[in-house]
């Protein structure tokens, strides 16, 4: 991207003034090298979304932003609905409540490394991955609402985890004020065999052992340590919450006019957020957000069958889990007067600093763990919430690398069987039905996430707490 | 990737996160059978898909190009709800109103290696109009 018309506020934060219909700056929070990465369309991208209506303080890219779809992959946005704010279906993309979890195992690396194998094979037949898997649960209307009003606490009522759990995932595990009457038909049936499968994409199953820790007391707090093991989940809400995207989408973009709302782009489908249309999507987005929370719930619990019979010893309790497609109704301390806010994160994770009161006790005085997803070769992370975010981002960080090489040029350049043989050399385990999909997701074709992770530690977006590197990967 | 009879064609052009479709033809019809082609071949190959099963699908848009994004997201449902893959579509546009026949068969993860499903067809990238040539061309970027 071109950087000239940028004003650079530090190492890591530049500032496009508002010209022409922007309302507001864009703040981008990335070193020189990454913007200069970011391909051009990122950018405008980030400038449509600065002239939306009732948008506050700044448009802001993460470290990791990139070509997305009306927002930029990696964009944050708050709006205030008594200031004609909006919600848009697009700011929050198909894959709604798409997301990280990470699971302690209490093992150490030495412990997997003799059934590595049989681990690999054990949890790419329970899992179920891939187009064309199916789940082995199927839920009748009736379930299926209450699965959209409950999220996670609905899965741990019907057997799939604890109680403890549920303090470690956002919002407690279930997402107050989901509305499933507005979620269609047609969402409920692609959702009707899709409960507890992983998908497809860049969403993966892997068992991850850490590397190195950045920050020991937040480790330690975590129980986390160098050797250790933890398994990380990456997936959304399945065909249920791309399906609420579709229909939505389509709705807001055609009545943007009706809302006297000048779309830049019909990808940034958007309305009022006091709007008959905005308040339905707000209810349907909240169950799809449920619907991912309780996917994600469910594949615990078949990660942890698949361990104990594996290694018995093993115990699975929740590290955190985190979303990073969403609005999220927030209050937020802007211009020192605390305000109700609709925060978008399209591809970014929220990351709530030390002592906010969303955040269970255990955690409370570390901030959140931010998660940030890798891909089969490349490393994962976890971060920790920090004050200055809370300032910076509306307590929003970086997802994952993002891509440097579209999926087209990615199956020309590499073969997947052979990426699958390389990375089994340097001990990393693949399983997946696709080696196509492999090639497509080969760990070349995505930005290095370090860069991605320096940025945001420095500019004080999350701080460093560990680095995971994979040992299994069940690709979807 | 990309295939091509005389007159008709489709192909995949890149997106940084995701992958465009793009059918072409001599009427509307036909490019919109092309890009249907071409979003199946994000998926596999569509040489590989026998056509033994037949789903009809209509839809019905305020504008051409938002009829393009109706009838590949149609296409999604079907793939998804039916867990199929299809191989050969046959359009009829009359005005904005589509009709048609979707051909293909339930996925054999074996034989045809599905890479990835599509999440949904979006307004990024989307066109329908002709060239220069005064052949049509249907595109848009599909979520994967």
């Amino acid at each position: 991207m071109d950087i000239t018309p940028l004003q650079q506020i530090s190492e890591d934060q530049w500032r496009l003034p508002p010209t022409g219909k922007m309302r507001v700056p864009v703040i981008f929070y990335a070193d020189r090298a990454l913007i200069e990465g970011m391909d051009d369309k990122a950018g405008d991208q980030a400038t449509n979304v600065a002239t939306l209506p009732g948008i506050v303080k700044a448009s802001y890219v993460m470290p990791d932003g990139h070509w997305g779809y009306g927002f930029p992959i990696g964009g944050v946005a708050a709006f205030d609905a008594a200031e004609g704010g909006v919600v848009s279906a697009g700011g929050v993309g198909f894959d709604i409540s798409c997301g990280v979890r990470c699971l302690l195992t209490g093992l150490r690396a030495s412990d997997v490394e003799p059934v590595k194998e049989q681990l690999a094979d054990a949890l790419f037949a329970r899992i179920p991955a891939g187009v064309g898997s199916t789940g082995q649960i199927h839920l009748d209307d009736a379930e299926l609402t209450a699965m959209l009003s409950g999220g996670a606490r609905w899965a741990v009522d019907r057997g799939w985890g604890s109680r403890e759990d549920l303090d470690r995932i956002e919002e407690h595990g279930s997402m107050h004020g989901a509305e499933p009457q507005h979620v269609s038909q047609k969402a409920r049936h692609r959702q009707r065999n899709e409960m507890g499968t992983l998908g497809s994409g860049n969403h993966y199953l892997e068992v991850q052992r850490v590397v190195e820790v950045f920050d020991p007391h937040i480790a330690y707090q975590l129980s986390i340590a160098e050797g250790d093991v933890v398994v990380s989940i990456h997936c959304g809400s399945r065909g249920l919450g791309h399906q609420i995207g579709t229909e939505y989408l389509r709705e807001m973009a055609i009545a943007a006019a009706e809302h006297g709302i000048e779309l830049p782009d019909r990808e940034l489908a958007c309305a009022p957020l006091r709007s008959e249309v905005g308040r339905r999507y707000l209810g349907a987005m909240r169950a799809g957000i449920n619907c991912a929370l309780a996917n994600r719930q469910i594949l615990t619990h078949l990660t942890r069958e698949v361990f104990s019979d594996v290694l018995p010893q093993a115990e699975l309790p929740l590290l955190y889990d985190v979303s990073h497609n969403t609005c999220k109704e927030e209050e937020h301390i802007v211009d020192g007067v605390p305000r109700r806010l609709f925060i978008h994160r399209k591809g970014a994770t929220r990351a709530f600093g030390p002592g906010h009161p969303e955040l269970p006790e255990q955690l409370r005085d570390l901030g959140q763990p931010v998660l940030i997803g890798g891909s089969m070769g490349t490393e994962s992370w976890v971060l920790a919430g920090t004050a200055e975010g809370m300032a910076l981002s509306f307590g929003s960080a970086c997802h994952g690398a993002g891509r440097r090489m579209s999926r087209h040029r990615a199956k020309k350049q590499w073969r997947g069987s052979k990426l699958i043989k390389n990375l089994a050399h340097r001990g990393i385990i693949v399983r997946s039905v696709s080696m196509r999909g492999v090639a497509e997701e080969a760990p070349g074709a995505y930005k290095d996430v370090r860069a991605v992770v320096d940025s945001a530690d420095r500019v004080g977006l999350a701080r460093k707490v560990a680095r995971l590197e994979p040992m299994v990967c069940i690709k979807g | 990737m990309s295939y091509s009879l005389p007159m008709s064609s489709w192909e995949h052009f890149p997106h940084e996160a995701d992958i465009g479709v793009r059918g072409r033809g001599e009427t509307l019809d036909i490019a919109f059978e092309q890009a249907a082609l071409g979003l199946t071949a994000v998926v596999t190959d569509p040489d590989l898909v026998r056509n033994d099963e037949q789903v009809a699908i209509t839809c019905e848009a305020p504008s051409l190009d938002v009829l393009l994004v109706d009838w590949l997201n149609a296409l999604i449902y079907e793939m998804t709800t039916r867990s199929m893959l299809f191989g050969r579509f046959e359009v009829n546009i009359d005005g904005l109103r589509l009709s048609a026949k979707a051909e293909g068969e339930h996925v054999d993860r074996q034989r045809h290696e599905p890479v990835v499903e599509p999440k949904g067809a979006t307004f990024t990238e989307l066109r329908v109009s002709r060239d220069e040539e005064g052949q049509w061309v249907a595109q848009c970027v599909v979520d994967v």
